[in-house]
């Protein structure tokens, strides 16, 4: 149930996202989902592809530091409160969220989001629990 | 002159006492310290196969790394009980450089200053004020007792609080003061910034170094402070601050030939030059018990002038000194090696690590920033995480070093490599 995230490093200069986003394109890979977390000096790219493994490999070669991360993605009702259910659920059992962020489609009339928590074990059974659909890694890389 | 007997007396005469006093330190290290006593096995070399003067050529170089060889005392020719202080600069990884001084010992340094603050027209009746770090580093300790000896009142204020260091400047009455150059600029700047007038108060000297500085800093100094500003030389090994000093023709340093021997030598080849060559800096110690040194080179570079001074001292004057043959880098009057920054890196777990030196200088102070090319290795997907090893590195290089740094974490291969090997610095101070 597990999904594989590329982490990117960035310095903050120009150039560099468009840079990195022309590797994957040449490389026939797809980005399905994408945040950035930044200092005034750096930043972290995170990203959910169509094929995490390439990725790392053709990014690698660019010359990129580059590490994978296990991620849970959840549907989320897209209605009011949707989020809240899963937070509060997460915050109840004493999981940390490190970060999350959106897809950038829906996969159906929930909102997809990216959780990163520390304890991602603990979590997955946990939200299967609560009847909190999660989406596996094969799925979430043909959305 | 403190001491015009000595200070002025002819070459000739010089030269003979400075073979007596030779020979004296060669059979001293050759007894009482067996490295020295190795390397004159190695050489075939007996103390008695010192005929002359110019048979100094003949003794071995003693470099940096026979000093971390040694850690800690193993060079000291004195017993311990007769060592009444040690001083101690950070090491390249990790282990300090450590230095001994007997009673004669810190009585002979007391003597040198003296004279230098002399030079810089001190006596008794003066205010010096000590701005120099005091501790394990020479500058604090070795002004102190100097000018002390000399007569004169001391301020041990030592280094930084330039709110307090201004106070005191205006309601004791400074009349020298004594610290880096870079830091004197800083303080003429906050004392105009405060409405302090120091161009026309009692300050009428400055005895600057530890670092290197220029003749346009000179000129701001003078300017900046209504001084005259003097450049100091020395380095802890041989002494400490003192081996040389200017005098009022501020026209290169004077050499304390009374205790020390310059050379000047082709830092490749080891080849003594002649006066006037520009090469490395290279000193024997003739008057010291606890840490003699023959030949030490310092990887200084400059240049050594015999001709005559106008304030008829007759010790030869080196020049500013003019660079490194090493990658060594002086922030804030620190000695930082590039090595030092790599060996934090490699305790953090970094295999390779590839790191570069920025240093700066904004307004009169300077500044290090630490490049470091993130590894897989170092690198989280949480910012958090990161910034966390930018504080441990932060740390970890203030607690080796003494100095603060900003470290900023690049992506691979943002550092220049040329041929294969990586460029450690990038010095943009325009002195
Ligand atoms: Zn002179």
């Amino acid at each position: 149930m597990k999904v594989q995230q590329i982490s990117v490093f960035l310095e903050n200069k120009s150039g560099r996202l468009a840079t990195l986003t022309e590797v994957l394109g040449e490389a026939g890979i797809n980005i399905r989902a994408l945040s950035i977390a930044d200092t005034s000096d750096f930043g972290i790219l995170r990203l959910i592809v169509s094929n995490p493994a390439n990725a790392l490999k053709v990014l690698k070669e660019a010359g990129f530091t580059v590490s994978i991360t296990d991620v849970i993605a959840v549907e989320v009702k897209d209605e009011p409160g949707g989020l809240a259910v899963v937070l509060k659920a997460l915050e109840m059992a004493g999981i940390n969220i490190e970060y999350l962020y959106a897809f950038l489609e829906k996969s159906s009339n929930d909102a997809l989001v990216v959780f990163r928590v520390e304890q991602i074990d603990d979590a997955l059974s946990l939200l299967a629990k609560n009847n909190i659909n999660v989406l596996k890694g094969e799925d979430v890389y043909k959305l | 002159m403190l001491h015009p007997e000595i200070e002025s007396m002819p070459r000739e005469q010089l030269q003979k006492l400075q073979f007596e006093k030779l020979k004296k330190t060669v059979e001293r290290v050759y007894e009482n310290v067996p490295f020295y006593k190795q390397k004159f096995q190695e050489k075939g070399l007996l103390p008695g196969d010192l005929k002359s003067f110019d048979d100094l050529k003949l003794l071995p170089f003693t470099v940096k790394q026979d000093l971390r060889d040694n850690y800690p005392f193993g060079l000291f020719a004195a017993p311990m009980s007769d060592v009444v202080r040690v001083h101690a600069s950070s090491g390249t990884t990790g282990k300090p450089t450590v230095v001994g001084y007997t009673q004669n010992d810190i009585d002979g340094w007391s003597d040198i200053i003296a004279r230098c603050v002399a030079m810089a027209g001190g006596g008794k009746g003066d205010v010096v004020q000590v701005a120099y770090g005091y501790g394990l580093f020479t500058g604090g300790l070795g002004l102190h007792y100097g000018a002390e000896r000399l007569g004169a009142a001391v301020i041990p204020i030592s280094g930084g609080n330039t709110k307090r260091q201004l106070m005191l400047m205006e309601d004791f009455g400074t009349t020298i003061l004594c610290c880096t150059p870079s830091y004197a600029l800083f303080l003429a700047e906050e004392a105009r910034e405060h409405g302090i007038d120091l161009i026309n108060g009692k300050i009428k000297a400055g005895i600057f170094g530890a670092e290197p500085w220029s003749e346009n800093m000179r000129k701001e100094l003078e300017k900046g402070l209504g001084i005259k500003a003097y450049n100091i030389y020395g380095l802890s090994e041989i002494m400490g601050p003192g081996v040389s000093m200017e005098c009022e023709c501020q026209c290169g340093m004077h050499i304390m030939e009374d205790f020390f021997i310059p050379e000047i030598i082709d830092p490749d080849t080891g080849e003594t030059l002649p006066y006037g060559a520009k090469g490395e800096l290279v000193f024997t110690t003739i008057t010291k018990e606890a840490f003699p040194l023959l030949r030490y080179r310092t990887r200084d570079i400059s240049v050594l002038r015999e001709e005559k001074c106008d304030c008829g001292r007759t010790f030869v004057r080196m020049e500013r000194v003019m660079g490194r043959t090493d990658d060594m880098l002086i922030i804030r009057g620190v000695n930082v090696f590039p090595s030092q920054i790599e060996s934090v890196l490699l305790e953090i777990g970094e295999t390779e690590p590839h790191y570069l030196l920025v240093v700066d200088r904004q307004g009169n102070l300077d500044n290090l920033e630490v490049w470091v090319e993130v590894s897989e290795k170092m690198f989280s997907d949480e910012v958090r995480k990161l910034e966390e090893l930018e504080k441990k590195l932060r740390h970890e290089i203030a607690s080796l070093l003494g100095i603060s740094a900003k470290i900023k974490l690049v992506e691979p291969k943002t550092i220049p490599r040329s041929e294969g090997k990586a460029k450690r610095v990038v010095d943009k101070r325009e002195l």
